[in-house]
């Protein structure tokens, strides 16, 4: 039991890590939930293509490997880059293969979801080849900063940019969400769509702004952990959004800040459960708790049982 | 009284698919009048509302608003123009506050000081919200999510208010309070188009009324004239044969 205790904290600080990372894809499926009522399926896509286009600077920057620009400057670019670029393929997708289905049965929705993921996975292989792409982390960060010990817990340089990258956007999502026009406007076209449009509100620019705000997040979360756990190829998007999109379930789906706790409980339990069973089974607890939810409280943690429309 | 036309409805048909739901409507409401639409269950009646702010097309005659044709443009500019609506069962936002909710029915300003301005007279006009004025829209009771319908609808300066089923859902003692409300609202100045089923209580308030039957305007008359009409008294005011 005293080893589990000693570990304990390094993976507190691993789950919380992953957690965030989870807790950024989850939203994208949340937002897009809210209001379409549609599971966006693409959306683990758009979080391999993040992953990519961090990677695509990061050697845009370098020379034999060494970055020829300051590390701050080159991680920022990375990511602002990343979720430009993301941001603007969620525009294109919800434009292209979501809103000419707008009146369409829910299925047809699913079905092109599921056909913009695999379009733009086999995209990708075509052009990338499925080698894994590594991010040449170690030449990028300088020694002196790479890996803090604390105590007997072990913080790399990137673990603490991941933390306090994704716990940033989170809260600059928050005040965007609960203190602006627009985003007060999200949430009043989430609750009520026809009751939005007798405001004035364009519900078409909502829905292409949660398009934007909700890939750009998940675009983000690629890169982070492409500078984390240093690779990134064709096919990381499908287990990616599994967890993000389990995390947005357990969370409640189409509540945003549920998708954030979502996210970094689910990273905590998976971090504590490789403490205890092989890391082997890390997926399997994962999925092991989406069921559970399912089963036992659907609407999620924080998510809440509304009555039908009358 | 010089009666000038603020909503214009000529000779309107409109259709769901090939289903023809509107038979050649004409209505006019003027500035400054409380005119309702009495109609018994699919009359057309909220076919008429949608016809209004364009969610639902049509396919002959047009729709003015201060002369202005309408009628095709998405409801965004129908909004913007000046027409505001208290829908069926009010519809609030239930996640958003109280206060929130009233800010969404200001969404198309710009003019922030008077925006606060006028949701602090709303909130003189409704002292109940000002209590609750940071709870969920859905806490309110029914009569209270009533007033803060038509605070939020208000706060959009509207020309022409639009009221569809006030009394829906509401207890005898709130319908009431409500028609109350209406008519002060429409004393202070704003344009006000009820529809309703309960055509006593909108002929009580109203200066004019229509009456919709199966999508045709089979009576136009003043709301005085209404209730001695013979066969209004029959159909829908209960009144003895």
């Amino acid at each position: 039991m005293d080893v589990y205790l000693q570990q304990l904290p390094q993976q507190l600080v691993n789950g919380l890590t992953i957690g965030g990372v989870y807790a950024l894809i989850a939203i994208g499926y949340t937002m897009v939930y809210g209001i379409l009522f549609m599971l966006n399926f693409a959306h683990g896509e758009v979080y391999m293509i993040g992953g990519f286009a961090g990677w695509w600077v990061l050697n845009l920057l370098s020379r034999n490997n060494v970055p020829i620009m300051n590390a701050a400057i080159v991680i920022s670019l990375m990511l602002i880059i990343a979720m430009a670029v993301t941001g603007l393929l969620g525009m294109m997708i919800e434009r292209f293969a979501y809103r000419p289905l707008r009146k369409a049965p829910r299925l047809n929705l699913l079905l092109s979801a599921l056909g913009v993921s695999i379009f733009l996975q086999n995209l990708v292989l075509n052009y990338q080849g499925a080698e894994i792409r590594f991010f040449h982390v170690s030449s990028l960060i300088p020694e002196s900063i790479r890996v803090f010990h604390i105590g007997n817990v072990v913080l790399s340089f990137t673990r603490i940019l991941v933390i306090l990258v994704t716990f940033l956007l989170m809260a600059l999502l928050t005040v965007m969400v609960k203190k602006t026009k627009v985003g007060k406007a999200m949430r009043a076209t989430a609750q009520d769509t026809e009751a939005a449009t007798f405001m004035g509100i364009d519900v078409d620019r909502i829905i292409v702004l949660v398009f934007l705000v909700g890939s750009a997040l998940g675009g983000a979360a690629g890169t982070l952990v492409g500078l984390l756990f240093t690779q990134v190829d064709y096919y990381v998007g499908f287990q990616a959004g599994l967890k993000g999109f389990t995390a947005a379930v357990l969370g409640g789906i189409g509540n945003i800040f549920g998708a954030m706790m979502g996210g970094i409980i689910l990273g905590l339990v998976e971090a504590l459960a490789t403490t205890f069973f092989p890391s082997a089974y890390k997926d399997v607890v994962a999925f092991v708790i989406l069921i559970l939810v399912l089963i036992f409280r659907p609407w999620g943690l924080m998510g809440e049982k509304i009555p039908e429309k009358v | 009284m010089n009666k000038i036309p603020i909503l214009e409805l000529q000779n309107v048909d409109t259709y769901y698919g090939s289903i023809q739901a509107l038979y050649d409507i004409d209505i006019v409401i003027y500035d400054g009048e409380l005119a309702c639409l009495l109609g018994g269950n699919a009359s057309g009646k909220s076919t008429i509302l949608k016809t209004i702010l364009g969610v639902c097309n049509i396919r002959k005659g047009m729709v003015k608003l201060n002369g202005e044709r309408i009628d095709g443009k998405p409801t965004k500019y129908i909004i913007s123009k000046g027409v505001a609506i208290v829908p069926e069962n009010r519809r609030i936002f239930p996640r958003l506050s109280v206060l929130e909710n009233m800010e969404m029915g200001a969404y198309l300003r710009t003019d922030r000081t008077e925006v606060k301005r006028d949701i602090e007279r709303m909130l003189g006009l409704f002292p109940r919200l000002k209590e609750r004025l940071h709870q969920p829209g859905i806490t309110l009771s029914g009569g209270e999510q009533q007033m803060l319908a038509m605070a939020r609808a208000l706060l959009s300066n509207p020309k022409i208010l639009l009221m569809d089923e006030p009394s829906m859902g509401l207890a005898p003692i709130l319908v009431d309070q409500q028609f109350d409300l209406i008519h002060k609202v429409n004393q202070q100045g704003t344009t006000v188009f009820v529809v309703e089923q309960n055509a006593t209580m909108a002929l009580s308030i109203a200066d004019r009324g229509y009456v919709l039957q199966t999508g045709s305007i089979v009576l136009a008359d003043t709301a005085q004239a209404l209730l001695n009409n013979e066969m209004m008294q029959k159909a829908y005011l209960g009144g003895e044969n």
